[in-house]
């Protein structure tokens, strides 16, 4: 079973590290099980059951450390993956930036882990699919899903008393519904810790609303606009700026958190007022792991306060250049909303553009965090409070800090997945003027 | 690409993103063992468990892959080496047919008993997935080719070079880096290897041994009284070759504004350059926007090749099977059929070929033990071809796959994946000197940057590495700022004139996503230099604050 308990990966990583010779060593060991179904055209097209377990070794000889990692747990196996990584780490060069192992540290226990989602079988997962496929059948629409569900666990163990462990499940859906004629498309995507609070009929529901909706799309002129992102659009849109809350990127000059002249954006106002970004590993709706990657407790964090630069995350080494507490980066992002519905976000707007969901969003600029991307599956023009007509896709040209800046009104935080990194986050739907589109896109 | 899947190309998926920065160094970690391969006898035992079991569980056809998948990257950042990883991964992947319907399973107790039980599982799959219904898959025809192998032609494995060499030339890169006056360099070498081994219910027992390579350094340069940064990446290309590629030879080299390169890659040489070229934009003339005639380096042509041709002809995307997520295709099977579609102009012709020398996506067998041949995809600017995998040529009239079938590892399953798409060099003798001599208004432009599609490939953005201005057919300075927007039609109409076959060179990428859940294929996509007129360029310059 590729899913250990506490007490059998503890078991386990104790075995491994009692063959350990060296100053220091560190053992990380993690398992999934799974499985998935992809269909398209109303039928399923593959799908798939998996279980992966795998153990990595880090032994260090003073500030010389070498790793190896290894997927067999026969004894000779895990004692073999140990001398490898001695073996490496006698050959290193020291590295200055190398931090001892951390001692012992108090977790809090982890609400990342559902049973009933553990024990998801292939016949919940097509169950759950023929839902869907219910409502794109009965309106005559071809669906294309994805629903997938794991349950990992990771855990660490040094030499020098430190360990920790982590379970966790997570259910995913996606659908896209399409016309015949391919003239409308619509999305809908949803993500739980709790496999109960998914309803698959619900959401194609509202994707089969977004497809005969976006049917007869007109193209209007690329500018400057009011847009309502729904969460969906807003999590895609900011995800690259989430990876951005680093002070050492920040203090070399090389990120839109550098400040002009030298050091960072800590404590400077950089968006609007009613930006409040933060993470927390007890979010009932978006649970986390409560320990990092070095092994640091992780505790409910404000990385933007009213539109301030609060916290930037500062790695062991980098925490001890500059002579402040190490900060480990976010585990998951929640952005405070506000009390607006979607529907008063429409009706407060006299022209603007609705957006469902955002697609192939990169980098133009990491100076300013410029980004390029298009809208997809439903985009629709606003007028005296009315959706008017669906419009075609538009591809633009904007920044998430630009956009941040010109927040008009949030709605309640929902909790979204990003299309592409298929990471979760709880964040609201937005409406914000001055938005960039570039240029237009037949695509539908 | 997709980040997603970057992670698994630098080490062993979430697993090696915990551990914390690893300096090492000297020799390989064991190499024999680390290259030692599975005996192919045990390997055909094996695969026999799970063919039979899953016979007989009632599959009309299965297939098993037993993967070893072994990863080395060497990563740095200025005087000190920041990572080594080296991961291997072994496990099996088991795909079964049972009712019409495909069922997978994957596992790594590559035992007799665990091959079994995840035969059972993937059976088990297909039947609760059979009762949704749909139309039963319909699979091509294919012959069994018995006991066979194949291996990537490398003069030297990567895996063998001791990791010292690596690290040695690496910190010359970024010592040269440094000299040059860059503020921030990092570079890496990552290495490949995968030993597969297929078997299927029509008689294949394929062995391959796989081998790719991707050399890569960014040079940042900052003006901190500005406020300003800028950056230049290598012009080396991912490869299917070994560590032959960093060994460099001066007739590989190609001459011109900046040295690019041919089968062989001088590192310690791109890296002078590039550290000029970042100092040289962080004070170029920003781009004034309009219409130019591009000037397109195959070191930044491959990606639009990629983006706009290679994935809107793949059939699974034309059928609506990545329409939850990839997305779909302008193109359709009526306008293949038509037999008159103008993709392009005539000068667009456009071959998928996996027996490409020194390519990513040489393989001497696909995923579904189908050995790929070359194929036309777009002939004098018509669409003449799709990629298709065993259960989709029939869609479009065909006896037998093309070949197109990739899974990342053992425990993904298998599915369409593109194979090298590329533009094929111009008949009539030119040089890129000759090809710039033409132009009035231009922008010439080296190495891939931003790049972003609409979902059924109609309209694209695309940045670069390097932007060159062409004023009555000389290049006058450095652009920065530049971006070029366009439909994928239009462009492709507006290609006016490509290179001759010296100029031919491969560009690639390691980790073109597609899939749920997402997977990674690497391929390669080859062209010489070649001239679109007319192209809506933007400037691309915001501030905040």
């Amino acid at each position: 079973m590729p899913i250990l308990s506490k007490e059998e990966a503890q078991a386990l990583l104790k075995k491994v590290l009692s063959y350990s010779k060296a100053d220091e060593c560190e053992i990380s060991l993690g398992g999934s099980e799974g499985g998935n179904i992809r269909y398209a055209l109303n039928a399923v097209s593959t799908a798939g059951d998996i279980g992966t377990l795998s153990l990595a070794v880090s032994s260090t000889y003073g500030k010389k450390t070498g790793t190896a990692t290894i997927n067999e747990f026969d004894d000779a196996s895990l004692e073999k993956v140990v001398r490898r990584s001695e073996e490496l780490a006698q050959l290193a060069p020291a590295n200055p930036e190398y931090m001892p192992l951390l001692g012992p540290q108090t977790f809090k226990e982890a609400t990342t882990y559902n049973e009933k989602t553990a024990a998801m079988t292939p016949e919940v997962r097509a169950d759950l699919v023929a839902k869907s496929l219910d409502v794109t059948k009965a309106a005559n629409l071809s669906a294309a899903g994805f629903l997938e569900n794991s349950t990992d666990f990771r855990s660490v163990m040094n030499s020098k008393g430190l360990f920790a462990y982590n379970k966790s499940t997570d259910v995913t859906f996606s659908v896209t519904t399409r016309n015949a004629e391919g003239t409308g498309s619509g999305y809908a995507a949803r993500g739980f810790t709790d496999v109960s609070k998914l309803d698959t009929y619900a959401a194609t529901k509202i994707a089969a609303q977004k497809a005969t909706g976006s049917v007869g799309a007109r193209a209007i002129e690329p500018g400057k606009y009011t847009v309502i992102l729904e969460p969906t659009a807003a999590a895609y849109m900011m995800e690259n700026m989430f990876r951005g809350f680093d002070a050492r990127s920040a203090d070399e000059g090389r990120s839109f958190m550098s400040k002009k002249g030298g050091g960072t954006r800590l404590g400077e106002k950089l968006m609007d007022d009613k930006v409040t970004i933060y993470s927390d590993p007890f979010n009932p709706d978006l649970p986390s792991g409560t320990w990092n990657g070095d092994g640091l407790p992780l505790e409910k964090t404000y990385w933007i306060d009213k539109g301030v630069v609060k916290t930037l995350s500062y790695s062991r080494y980098w925490a001890e250049k500059k002579g402040v507490k190490p900060q480990p980066g976010p585990s998951n992002i929640i952005m405070e909303g506000g009390n607006m519905s979607l529907e008063d976000m429409i009706k407060s707007t006299e022209r603007g553009i609705l957006v469902s969901r955002l697609w192939y969003i990169r980098m133009v600029d990491p100076q300013v965090l410029a980004l390029t991307g298009l809208t997809r599956d439903g985009t629709f023009y606003i007028e005296n409070g009315k959706i008017k007509f669906p419009i075609k896709n538009m591809r633009f040209n904007e920044s998430p800090v630009i956009m941040l800046n010109n927040v008009e009104a949030l709605g309640k935080p929902e909790r979204a997945i990003s299309v592409e990194s298929y990471r979760s986050y709880m964040i609201p739907p937005m409406k914000i003027r001055d938005f960039t589109f570039s240029s237009l896109s037949d695509a539908v | 690409m997709k980040r997603r899947n970057f992670i698994y190309l630098s080490g062993v998926g979430a697993g090696a993103m915990m551990l914390p920065n690893l300096p090492s160094f000297g020799t390989p970690i064991d190499p024999a063992q680390a290259l030692e391969q599975v005996d192919v006898r045990i390997k055909k035992e094996l695969a026999d468990v799970a063919l039979n079991t899953a016979k007989a569980k009632g599959a009309t056809y299965a297939d098993i892959r037993i993967g070893r998948y072994l990863n080395q990257a060497v990563i740095t950042r200025e005087t000190r080496v920041q990572n080594i990883a080296n991961a291997e991964s072994y496990g099996v992947g088991i795909r079964v047919l049972v009712n019409g319907c495909w069922g997978f399973a994957a596992t790594n107790n590559v035992t007799k008993d665990g091959i079994a039980k995840t035969a059972e599982r993937a059976v088990a799959v297909a039947k609760a997935n059979a009762k949704i219904g749909g139309k039963p898959v319909q699979l091509a025809p294919q012959k069994g080719y018995g006991e066979v192998s194949w291996k990537t032609p490398i003069e030297k494995n990567a895996f063998e070079v001791p990791i010292k060499e690596k690290v040695d030339l690496l910190m010359s890169v970024n010592g040269a880096a440094l000299a040059g006056g860059a503020n921030f360099v990092n570079s890496m070498i990552l290495a490949i290897n995968e030993q597969k081994y297929f078997a299927s219910t029509d008689g294949s027992y394929i062995d391959q041994d796989i081998h790719r390579l991707y050399p890569n350094f960014g040079v940042t340069k900052i003006d901190a009284s500005k406020g300003a940064f800028e950056t230049r990446a290598a012009l080396s290309s991912p490869v299917g070759m070994g560590y032959e590629y960093l060994i460099p030879s001066e007739s590989e080299k190609v001459q011109g504004v900046v040295t690019r390169y041919k089968d062989r890659y001088d590192m310690l040489e791109d890296v002078k350059n590039a550290t000029r070229n970042a100092t040289e934009k962080v004070s170029a003339k920003s781009v004034e926007p309009g219409k130019y005639d591009l000037v397109l380096d195959p070191s930044h042509l491959w990606l639009t090749i990629h983006e706009s041709v290679a994935h809107p002809t793949e059939l699974d995307r034309v059928l609506g099977y990545e329409a939850n997520y990839a997305g779909t295709s302008f193109l359709s099977v009526d306008k293949l059929k038509s037999g008159n579609f103008k993709f392009g102009s005539k000068n667009m012709n456009i071959v998928a070929d996996r027996n490409q020398k020194g390519s990513l996506g040489a393989v001497g067998y696909d995923d579904e033990g189908v050995a790929p041949k070359q194929f036309d995809i777009v002939k004098d600017g018509v669409l003449t071809n799709f990629q298709t995998i065993r259960d989709q040529a029939h869609v479009i009239g065909l006896k037998e796959s093309q070949g197109c079938c990739y899974a990342q590892t053992w425990s993904d399953v298998q599915f369409q994946r593109m194979p090298n798409v590329s533009l094929k060099p111009g008949k009539t003798p030119m040089s890129v000197d000759d090809m710039i001599k033409g132009v009035e208004k231009g922008i010439y432009i080296i190495g891939n940057g931003s790049f972003s599609i609409d979902q059924q490939r109609y309209n694209f953005q695309f940045g670069g590495q390097l932007f060159y201005e062409i004023k009555n057919g000389k290049i006058v300075g450095m652009l920065n700022d530049v971006a070029y927007q366009a439909t994928n039609q239009e462009f492709w109409n507006s290609c006016a004139a490509v290179c001759d076959e010296r100029d031919y060179r491969l560009g690639g990428a390691f980790n073109d996503g597609k899939g749920q859940p997402g997977q990674s294929n690497a391929v390669s996509h080859g062209s010489a230099t070649t001239k679109f007129t007319g192209v809506n360029v933007i400037n691309t310059k915001r501030r905040i604050g």
